[in-house]
């Protein structure tokens, strides 16, 4: 499927979104992380089927603009507030993975009447320090396979892992990265915790807390502890690593769709 | 030609195979290699190797910061620099600097920068470095993103707290002082000479340049490696239209001289192979934070001066090729004159820094290089750059050769 590739400014310019969206049926967010390469992905696809799917980049990744007059995690949600006030959207179901469920979480939390129902994938923005999770944000590419799959030989992974050989293909992706890495590490650096656990009793929206049962970069323990912390949390493991969304894209969809359907 | 007596500070007892078993000298080098009786002991020895460099006629004596960090024992360069005021009675105090970012409030700079200017009787160099990613981000986690947006914030109070007479109110992005009037004031008018030490980007040449401050380009990797850094800098200098006095520009050499060129290999490379093969043995991951540079930074396609690629480079290297490629200038007096005059001609640079305590360099042999090279080199590349002015020195100090 090919989604809908807009830009849309908010603010005068100040603040630019690039949109990704495809699908029918009642509106639903997905917020990506740090190792996503934003984009679309097959497990948008499956979820196109039923819902009409926007997934934002990210301010300051790949055409997403204006994170420098963002100053915290407040602006951020602002900005996504508006970002969905220009989407004439009301509420919407969010979805967000990693850093991106670390957004979701916040936006559920701080406006809710934005979020139908709030989807967790393996979400940042708790820190245990029994448990930390791993530095994603600085692991040189070569080490992240392993730590962001299950298998870091299969297929998924050794795609995700080939860069472009070409050398300013090469460079150009690398500064890509970089780019991507700094624009949300702003929001989490150096401990990925701006305070959400004092919030997170604010979510009113149904909740799923999903994750890979092999997530080597977020250990599974958090899973308890976003279900502890947000009231009636469902908790759904899928088989999969920390990139269970990509590894498993069937399965992680059926099991929101199956959430998002009850 | 002013010429200063740069330390680093580095622990000098690292294993030989510390560049084996840990991933980095920095950051995260385990406390269990540290013992605090020989730090101790160290601190004392690289004091008398400062003071003795001053007797032996340097110009002055650079001081800096670094955290977490095994070759750098100087979280604090100020308190270094205030035992030297107080040791020292000629020499210019360079301190390089303080990493304003860091400081919370960036008063407290402005405040023990006035208190060394006046401690030393004007004699204070007011460096200000952006500060390294390893140091900023990781040992003290600043964020990436915001780091040089902080700096000149706390940059534009600080002189401010310097210059301006009234007691006066800063609403900052990062900052908010309501009454900023720092006791004391520094001693030099209007402010402490400020030189900024940078790592190549793009923006600090600019910025320097625009407020007509001192560059220092801090290399590990000698001057041949270092042209292309600060050519970039002279024409940044051109763009914007400044004159090309040399004092302009700072540079780090490492040196050693020896009575000839065999000795100097029989006494210096096992300490220069322990400075690149240990004190600059950072993990890839350590290297930069994503966003510590620039986007076009990144663009210019040059490299962090620590992590994997670096470490690769620096594998491969002898007592030749740390010679050939320019890294050390080393050799008898004859052949040290030859090389640093080139060094400082091709760089353009009227305040050359030397380091010559290179990584587990004992105080003996720091002393027999200090020595060697105030007597049979320095007073050979003095007179370079003999019809410029140096308007980036203090007012209080007195150069080696009595200027």
């Amino acid at each position: 499927m090919t989604p809908d590739d807009r830009t849309l400014d908010l603010r005068d310019g100040d603040v630019r979104f690039r949109v990704l969206s495809a699908g029918r049926g009642e509106p639903l967010v997905y917020f990506h992380s740090f190792h996503e390469r934003g984009g679309w992905s097959p497990f948008l696809d499956r979820l196109a089927g039923r819902y009409t799917v926007h997934a934002p980049l990210h301010p300051g990744v790949q055409g997403s603009g204006g994170v420098e007059t963002l100053d915290d995690v407040l602006d951020l949600v602002l900005a996504y507030d508006e970002l969905l006030d220009r989407l004439g959207i009301g509420a919407a179901h969010l979805v967000g993975h990693f850093f991106g469920g670390m957004v979701a979480a916040e936006l559920a939390a701080t406006l809710r009447a934005r979020a139908t129902k709030l989807v967790l994938i393996s979400p940042l923005g708790l820190w245990r320090d029994d448990a930390p999770s791993a530095d994603l944000l600085i692991l040189p590419h070569e080490d992240l396979p392993a730590v962001l799959f299950r298998d870091p030989a299969s297929e998924v992974a050794r795609r995700w892992a080939t860069l472009p050989e070409g050398d300013n293909e090469n460079v150009a992706a690398q500064i890509e990265s970089v780019q991507r890495r700094a624009a949300m590490a702003k929001f989490v650096w150096p401990i990925p915790d701006r305070g959400l656990r004092k919030r997170l009793h604010r979510i009113s929206a149904p909740t799923l807390v999903l994750w890979g049962d092999a997530d080597r970069a977020n250990p599974v323990v958090y899973a308890e502890e976003w279900q502890r912390r947000v009231k009636g949390a469902a908790l759904s493991l899928v088989p999969g690593g920390h990139m269970v969304l990509h590894e498993a894209p069937d399965a992680a969809a059926a099991a929101v769709a199956e959430f998002l359907a009850t | 030609m002013k010429i200063c007596f740069f330390h680093l500070m580095p622990y000098r007892f690292l294993p030989d195979d510390f560049e084996q078993r840990y991933r980095s000298v920095w950051v995260d080098p385990p406390h269990s290699l540290f013992d605090p009786e020989k730090c101790g002991d160290l601190y004392h020895e690289f004091l008398d190797e400062l003071e003795f460099a001053e007797q032996a006629g340097f110009d002055g004596l650079c001081v800096n910061e670094h955290h977490n960090n095994a070759y750098g024992l100087m979280p604090s360069p100020n308190l270094m620099a205030a035992t030297l005021t107080r040791r020292t009675s000629r020499a210019a105090i360079v301190v390089l600097g303080n990493s304003l970012a860091a400081y919370n409030p960036p008063l407290r700079v402005a405040e023990e920068f006035a208190m060394l200017d006046l401690l030393s009787r004007g004699r204070l160099v007011a460096g200000f470095p952006v500060g390294t990613s390893m140091d900023m981000n990781f040992a003290y986690g600043i964020d990436p993103a915001t780091l040089r947006d902080r700096y000149y914030e706390a940059h534009d109070l600080v002189l401010q707290a310097w210059t301006r007479p009234e007691v006066f109110a800063f609403n900052g992005k990062y900052t908010q002082v309501r009454y900023v009037n720092i006791w004391p004031q520094p001693l030099q008018k209007p402010h402490p000479p400020v030189w900024i030490p940078g790592g190549g980007s793009v923006e600090t040449w600019e910025w320097t340049a625009k407020l007509d401050y001192v560059y220092c380009y801090l290399s590990y990797y000698g001057y041949k490696r270092g042209k292309a850094t600060m050519d970039g800098f002279w024409e940044a200098i051109a763009r914007l239209g400044a004159d090309d006095n040399p004092y302009r520009a700072g540079f780090l050499q490492l040196v050693c001289v020896a009575d000839t060129d065999a000795e100097a290999e029989r006494l210096y490379f096992p300490h220069v192979h322990y400075f690149y093969q240990k004190c600059l043995n950072v993990w890839e991951g350590f290297a930069e934070a994503p966003g510590y540079r620039t986007v076009k930074t990144l663009q210019t396609g040059t490299k962090p001066q620590v992590g994997a690629q670096a470490k690769k480079i620096r594998q491969s290297l002898d007592w030749q090729k740390y010679l050939d490629q320019g890294y050390v200038i080393a050799g008898s007096p004859a052949t040290v004159r030859q090389q640093l005059t080139e060094c400082i001609r091709s760089l353009r640079v009227g305040h050359l820094m030397v380091l010559l305590q290179i990584g587990s360099m004992p105080k003996d042999l720091v002393l027999h290089n200090t020595d060697l090279f105030a007597r049979e080199v320095m007073p050979h590349v003095r007179d370079v750059w003999s019809g410029y002015k140096d308007r980036w020195w203090p007012a209080g100090a007195v150069a080696g050769n009595g200027q």
